[in-house]
């Protein structure tokens, strides 16, 4: 069999073996029992709580886990905005770095804050060593918020009455310091020992074989580019993400990498088995997840792997597939399996150019940001498929004239009213701003010439992308638009912004609302939700209200590009 | 709101000491055990540093083997794509005239045999690499240019090719740097 169709296999069969076990220890950490870690890390999180004040067994409602996660998101704004804005005159700007206007600094901040790692910098010239620090930082916290909501949740359905749902800061420290953190420095170990660069030295300079002088931008990115990978963020070190040679430097290190891109996703729908003690439910979730993921991976490896119809018509070969955009070392079959497993989670790292897949490969990965919940972004995945969960229970109990039960919990109007609003709430950002920037740029295509780098349908796809990127709280991008300036920026931002925080406050919300009714024992009137029938309809549902209503959007860039150039 | 905010700022300043600091510190002390103390693993030839081992660099030259095109025109310190949609008009007329100038460069070489690779930019715009058969197709003009039999060539592109990972996993390839630096060690 070919050898880069076996990489993918790989690297898909090692993620999965890897994530069984972890998603027990997550389970473990979450309901405070004893894990082998516990004799480094438990002396941490006392310091954590101690120095900050925090009663980690103090039980919180879900109004308090709310309230507790958006404040401390907003000091966090606060913070970026300063240091961004800042960094020119700050320690560690070896390479004198400028600061950020005020707009691209919101859009960065917002960005990391949501875990959308969205770039309209570059990490090269764009941010000095501090700066980098900081958003590594964010890294760490903004994944450790997703996965904080996502346990409040767990907690929430399981069999039993009760407003008690934990305590955000002890999931949210406890995410951070037991999961996040060793995970990271194993990654960080393994790309260090493999070449990529950690140091505060500013660029080198040599004289290169042919006698061109090349100046080389250094850092410390193993540390970034570890946490950048495992918390579903995907804000790279370098401009050019894990495509940069200093970031992703071989084979090993693309398995390493993208294995990790899904991990902690997948791991999670164990973790929730493992807590509810519902294995089968964690398992349908599992599958219907994975059928999801396949029908996106299998199409976009076999047209990247057969390359561009439009190359073919010049006459060379294509042995490689489509390389534009691509690097030798990982070749088109790992990037393409890449590029949709980096937008299937909201993690949007990028070991090839979006923008120079074929058609119906940048389809795949925009559809895999619409859908948003086949495994998903840490934590918030999981959110998105809830809610998918809660409205399929609600179809089924309608179709089979039952009252709309899951787990045990009576489904009512209010909670269909928030899930139905949460589900097309990134319907609505998505196709609302990419039609103001159509509309924008089709009545004065002069004045916007420099934002789109492609002519026609796939210019059209290239801000399609931007905001689904956005809404999806992604982050990777079909980089040639221009989108550096304010419109984009401030745009961008006030997606990311309504994406990332109603998505979290709507499903904690339901669970926190079904958590305090009665629980009504299973009977044979029971609806199953364990089953495959169940999961089927869930797919169903996804399909439907996720795949379907960007159908015409989609027809009008990928689909079209790929049927004129047959 | 209130109950919050000083447990938010607390908080907040216990995650810059431990994530930024001591993860950090953690991370730049390992690298110390690195053999290049995590400043990245130079190359050198003739005693002076002439690349960085897992950056490509631009070879334009007949006689040396030429790199991938690039975006940024190996810029070590921006890197990036053409993010060029496979589409675009512009782009295909580019990918002809590299095609053109290379058939100029390599007369004996059939336009059918060009690996696309040759004539398209890469994501980094530092790709190191080339596929062997990239490496094949440009022997005639460097045993031209070099006075140097098809054979040895054969041999050090042969020498130079890295399988895939335990002979299993993912493409194989050849590093145009070192291939080069050992191609001016031929003559």
């Amino acid at each position: 069999m070919n050898s880069e169709l076996l990489g993918i296999i790989l690297i898909y069969v090692t993620t999965v073996l890897l994530a069984i076990p972890l998603g027990k220890y997550i389970g473990k950490v979450y309901e405070g029992k004893p894990t082998w870690l516990d004799v480094i890390l438990s002396p941490v999180d006392k310091f954590f709580f101690k120095a900050s004040g925090i009663k980690p067994e103090k039980e919180m409602n879900w109004k308090q886990h709310l309230l507790a996660l958006l404040t401390i998101n907003f000091v966090w704004f606060l913070f970026s905005m300063f240091v961004l804005m800042n960094m020119s005159w700050l320690p560690l700007n070896p390479d004198k770095n400028p600061s950020m206007s005020a707009d691209l600094a919101f859009n960065t901040t917002v960005s990391f804050i949501s875990n959308t790692n969205l770039q309209h910098y570059s990490g090269e010239s764009g941010v000095s060593y501090l700066g980098q620090l900081i958003l590594m930082l964010f890294q760490f916290i903004s994944a450790g918020v997703g996965m904080a909501a996502c346990a409040a949740v767990f907690n929430a359905m399981k069999e039993r009455t009760t407003e008690k749902l934990g305590n955000f800061y002890n999931y949210f420290v406890k995410s951070c310091t037991r999961i996040l953190l060793p995970l990271s420095i194993v990654i960080a170990l393994l790309l260090l020992f493999n070449g990529t660069p950690m140091t505060f030295k500013g660029k080198d300079q040599f004289v290169s074989l042919q006698g061109d002088t090349v100046n080389v931008s250094r850092g410390p990115a193993a540390a970034m580019v570890a946490i950048k990978q495992i918390g579903t963020n995907g804000g790279g070190f370098f401009g050019a993400n894990s495509s940069h040679p200093l970031e992703n430097p071989n084979y090993f290190t693309n398995i390493v990498e993208n294995v990790s891109i899904i991990l902690i996703p997948i791991a999670l729908v164990f973790a929730m088995g493992y807590m509810l003690k519902r294995k089968k439910l964690a398992w349908m979730v599992f599958a219907v997840m994975t059928v999801g993921f396949l029908s996106f991976v299998i199409p976009s490896v076999f047209y990247e792997m057969k390359g561009s119809d439009n190359i073919s018509r010049l006459g060379i070969s294509q042995n490689r597939g489509s390389m534009e955009g691509k690097e030798i070392r990982f070749g088109a079959a790992a990037s393409a399996y890449w590029g949709i497993t980096t937008t299937v989670t909201s993690n949007g790292s990028v070991n090839a150019m979006h923008d120079s897949f074929t058609p119906l490969t940048g389809m795949f990965a925009l559809l895999g940001m619409m859908v948003n919940s086949f495994y998903g972004g840490v934590g918030v995945g999981f959110l998105n498929f809830y809610v998918y969960i809660i409205i399929a229970v609600f179809i089924s109990g309608l179709m089979v004239g039952r009252t709309p039960e899951f787990l045990g919990k009576k489904i009512e109007a209010k909670e269909m009213k928030i899930a139905t609003i949460i589900a097309l709430l990134h319907t609505l950002l998505i196709l609302s701003f990419t039609a103001l920037s159509s509309h924008l740029y089709a009545h004065d295509p002069k004045t916007y010439a420099a934002w789109l780098n492609n002519p026609g349908n796939h210019g059209f796809s290239e801000m399609l992308y931007e905001y689904t990127s956005s809404s999806a709280n992604n982050g990777s991008g079909f980089e040639g638009l221009g989108d550096g300036v304010p419109f984009w920026n401030i745009t961008c931002g006030i997606v990311m912004i309504l994406a990332r925080y109603l998505p979290i406050i709507g499903p904690v919300a339901i669970a926190g609302i079904l958590a305090k009714k009665k629980y009504v024992p299973e009977s044979a009137g029971t609806l199953k939700t364990d089953t495959s029938t169940f999961g089927i309809m869930i797919f169903a549902v996804i399909m439907i209200v996720a795949a379907l209503s960007f159908f015409p959007a989609l027809a009008l860039g990928p689909i079209a590009e790929f049927f004129t150039n047959k | 709101m209130k109950q919050h905010i000083l447990p938010a700022l607390k908080l907040t300043l216990i995650c810059i000491i431990f994530f930024c600091g001591i993860y950090t510190l953690i991370i730049l002390g390992a690298a110390q055990f690195t053999p290049n103390k995590g400043l990245g693993e130079t190359v050198s030839f003739k005693n002076n540093v002439v690349g960085y081992a897992l950056e490509g660099q631009n070879f334009t030259a007949d006689k040396y083997f030429s790199s991938r095109p690039s975006a940024v025109g190996y810029n070590a310190a921006g890197s990036g794509g053409s993010n060029k949609g496979t589409s675009n008009p512009d782009y295909l007329k580019d990918v002809q005239s590299r095609i053109d100038s290379f058939l100029v460069h390599n007369p004996s070489v059939k336009k059918e045999n060009i690996p696309s690779e040759l004539v398209t930019a890469s994501g980094s715009g530092l790709d190191p690499d080339i596929s062997p058969e990239a490496a094949y197709i440009q022997i005639a003009r460097i045993a031209k240019v070099r006075n140097l039999t098809e054979d040895r060539l054969k041999a050090l592109i042969e020498m130079h090719t890295q399988q895939p990972l335990l002979g299993l996993f993912g493409p194989a390839t050849v590093n145009v740097l070192q291939l080069n630096i050992d191609l001016d060690k031929l003559n």
